[in-house]
């Protein structure tokens, strides 16, 4: 997918603006917000477990190369394929050729945010391939041609009536003239249409929420189901996952599991955990026939040896975009590319560069709530400043703001100088603006007058209001 | 794309500050802890494990009856059908337990793989758990995994020996009972759901509609 990252404050400004989108993100936060502190709260054993997937993570991290080696051999050694890509162009370039020797026509698909990310679809269907997206909510965005606009919640933007509208209009080709209004007609005709493109599909393509070393399984989290007839009914089954994914042992991924579905929906375990370890057995009566595992880089290698290590922990559960008060706000498509929240405005410079996407760690309050709620306790804050660092270090910031930043710096590093200034800065607006209480336009203020008032402050500073206090308090 | 395979390796030894593979004394540390499999922190479990597990499984809109043995189970997967509404046809799976008992002749039985048109599946299962309320289902001749996702409806025949308290109990009797890791092992929790329409948690999205457990007690 094109990032679109750049246009980030363009994308916020008409995002705050629509009703629809609005809506539905004002509904979403609550349920999942909710639902994830009545799990956690009846789970005391919660902070301890988050303490133990931390640990047993970075010791993963610290020996990838063994780990994955590990995962490679052991899906070798039951029938399967290990593709290695460095780059999302290489990761599409495989899996189209897999699909070509599999005389594909028809592909079925799993939700899998690496899928998003190497934009697999678009080239898969370049390529000529009927591309079927069967997580509901997938299924939804591709009808409308959008792309997730949340992790695990791809469709949340979506409101029931345009729902109806899309189904509307794509499934009247299957004679299906009649409008669905009620969700449970609405999640009935989708399962009545994508039953036909599962047992009719000849590849299925899943990701992965974890691999496992020791056994050379690949692991799916799902409620739906869709995920199981992707990866049981076609001939070949392909998964695409990104190389910090791998955990060492099944105790391992059970301990990151009670993390991961609690935080994500609030529920103790999905509906469906499934552990896929290389084709169907001699004496299986079902089961694909090939089973290939492709594994990303894309930057994951080079991030392992700098600052941002620890962003590799991350299990995609959606808490920081459900508890990040400027995802509430815009959406996920403001974001401009596949990740949104917290961890998409670490990963996405990263992964698309910084140039193109610095305005996404600037669009953050460093609340902090963040890395509260993350169960890999990753420092997203931490990260924010310091791509922020890295942004002014490389001149990204733009002019106007260097030069506010250097007046500001100039100031600061002269105490008595920043305490005169600020106290006549202070005295002249609180003089002014004593008569409204506020100021409708402020001139080097524009960036906030447009869309709300400044207060006008009132005839002392902090600094001499403390000074005052703290000199009345002594003896 | 063996390039690639070196490269990513290459990058990642760079990034973690090494030339090459691990020295030998760090590989076999790690070799003693996939073989030691440490368990970490485990969920204090209180009171029976039957009664957990039921609860936990009724928590997620699955439903439970008890009989007392084998011998009831027949009645009990007919009186359920009859009680559904539901034709008396199912596809069973050919397990043992399964085939051993003596059904009625008007239940219709096809043993083979799920189909696009059946409503009803039969299966055993390997295991279940308390903690969590799953149950733990591993492909194979006797179980294949179509029979898990396409009927409408799934019932599964537990005894009550099969619960285990925990997820890591599955798995030190995955590696105790079978010689090699099958090619499915499903933990199924409760029906088939998604909340992908404004957030309101819908039962059947493409996977089984209803998930009814037959626990044998003796």
């Amino acid at each position: 997918m094109k990032s679109n990252a750049h246009a980030f404050k363009a994308r916020a400004t008409v995002a705050l603006q629509d009703i629809k989108l609005q809506k539905a993100l004002a509904n979403a936060k609550s349920g999942f917000v909710d639902k994830r502190l009545a799990a956690i709260d009846a789970l005391p054993e919660f902070e301890q477990l988050r303490e133990a997937a931390c640990e047993l993570k970075d010791h993963t991290l610290a020996h990838l190369d063994y780990y994955l080696e590990r995962f490679e051999s052991r899906v070798m050694a039951h029938g399967g394929h290990v593709h290695w890509a460095r780059s999302p162009a290489e990761a599409r370039a495989i899996v189209v050729d897999l699909c070509r020797r599999a005389k594909a026509r028809r592909i079925t698909k799993g939700k899998s945010m690496v899928g998003e990310e190497i934009a697999v679809n678009e080239a898969l269907e370049a390529a000529g391939f009927e591309v079927v997206e069967t997580d509901l909510g997938e299924y939804i965005i591709q009808l409308a041609k959008e792309p997730p606009s949340h992790i695990i919640a791809p469709a949340v933007h979506k409101t029931r009536d345009q729902i109806t509208e899309l189904f509307h209009d794509h499934h009247r080709k299957y004679g299906r003239e009649e409008r669905v209004t009620e969700i449970p007609d609405i999640v009935n005709e989708a399962r009545q249409v994508l039953r036909e493109a599962f047992l009719s599909a000849d590849v299925g393509i899943t990701g992965a929420n974890f691999l496992i070393a020791e056994t050379g399984s690949t692991v799916i989290v799902t409620n739906e189901g869709n995920g199981d007839l992707t990866n049981t009914l076609p001939r070949v089954h392909i998964v695409t996952a990104s190389i910090e994914k791998v955990v060492p042992t099944l105790e391992d991924v059970t301990t990151m599991l009670r993390l991961l579905a609690r935080s994500a929906t609030g529920q103790e375990m999905s509906s469906y955990t499934t552990f896929s370890t290389g084709p169907r057995r001699g004496d299986d009566l079902d089961g694909p026939q090939e089973f290939h595992v492709v594994l990303v880089d894309n930057g994951r290698s080079r991030m392992l040896g700098d600052e941002f290590r620890e962003m590799l922990r991350c299990i995609r559960c959606g808490a920081c975009l459900n508890h990040c008060p400027v995802y509430s706000a815009v959406g996920g498509h403001a974001y401009g590319w596949v990740y949104a929240g917290p961890m998409g405005s670490v990963l996405t410079p990263l992964m698309v560069g910084l140039a193109e996407a610095r305005n996404l760690p600037n669009a953050c309050t460093l609340n902090g709530r963040c890395q509260e709620v993350c169960p890999m306790n990753i420092p997203l804050p931490r990260m924010l400043r310091a791509l922020r660092v890295h942004e002014f270090e490389e001149r990204l910031t733009p002019p106007r703001m260097r030069w506010g930043l250097g007046v500001w710096a100039f100031l600061a590093k002269r105490p008595w100088l920043y305490r005169t200034a600020s106290a006549a800065v202070i005295r002249v607006l609180g003089a002014l603006g004593r008569k409204r209480g506020r100021f409708r336009y402020l001139p080097l203020a524009g960036g906030w007058t447009r869309a709300r008032d400044m207060p006008a402050p009132g005839l002392r500073t902090f600094q001499s209001a403390w000074r005052r206090a703290h000199r009345r308090r002594r003896p | 794309m063996s390039d690639a395979r070196e490269q990513i390796l290459a990058s990642i030894r760079r990034s973690l500050k090494r030339t090459g593979a691990l020295e030998g004394s760090m590989s076999q540390m790690l070799d003693e802890r996939l073989a030691r499999h440490p368990v970490h922190i485990q969920p204090a479990l209180q009171g029976d494990l039957a009664a957990r597990f039921v609860s936990k499984l009724e928590a997620v809109a699955g439903t439970a009856a008890r009989v007392s043995s084998l011998s009831a189970v027949p009645d009990a997967v007919v009186d359920y059908l009859s009680a559904q509404a539901l034709p008396l046809e199912v596809v069973m799976a050919s397990a043992p337990m399964l085939a051993q008992m003596d059904w009625p002749a008007s239940l219709k039985i096809e043993r083979r793989i799920a189909r696009r048109e059946d409503h009803v599946t039969v299966t055993g299962a390997f295991a279940a758990v308390a903690e969590t309320g799953s149950l733990v289902l591993v492909s194979g001749r006797e179980s294949p995994t179509t029979l898990n996702f396409l009927p409408d409806v799934h019932i599964v025949v537990l005894r009550r020996e099969q619960i285990v308290a925990h997820i890591e109990d599955v798995w030190s009797q995955l590696r105790r009972e079978l010689a090699a890791m099958p090619r499915t092992i499903n933990f199924i929790t409760g029906p088939s759901r998604t909340a992908d329409i404004e957030q309101t948690i819908q039962l059947g999205a493409h996977g089984p509609r209803s998930l009814h457990v037959i626990l044998v007690e003796g």
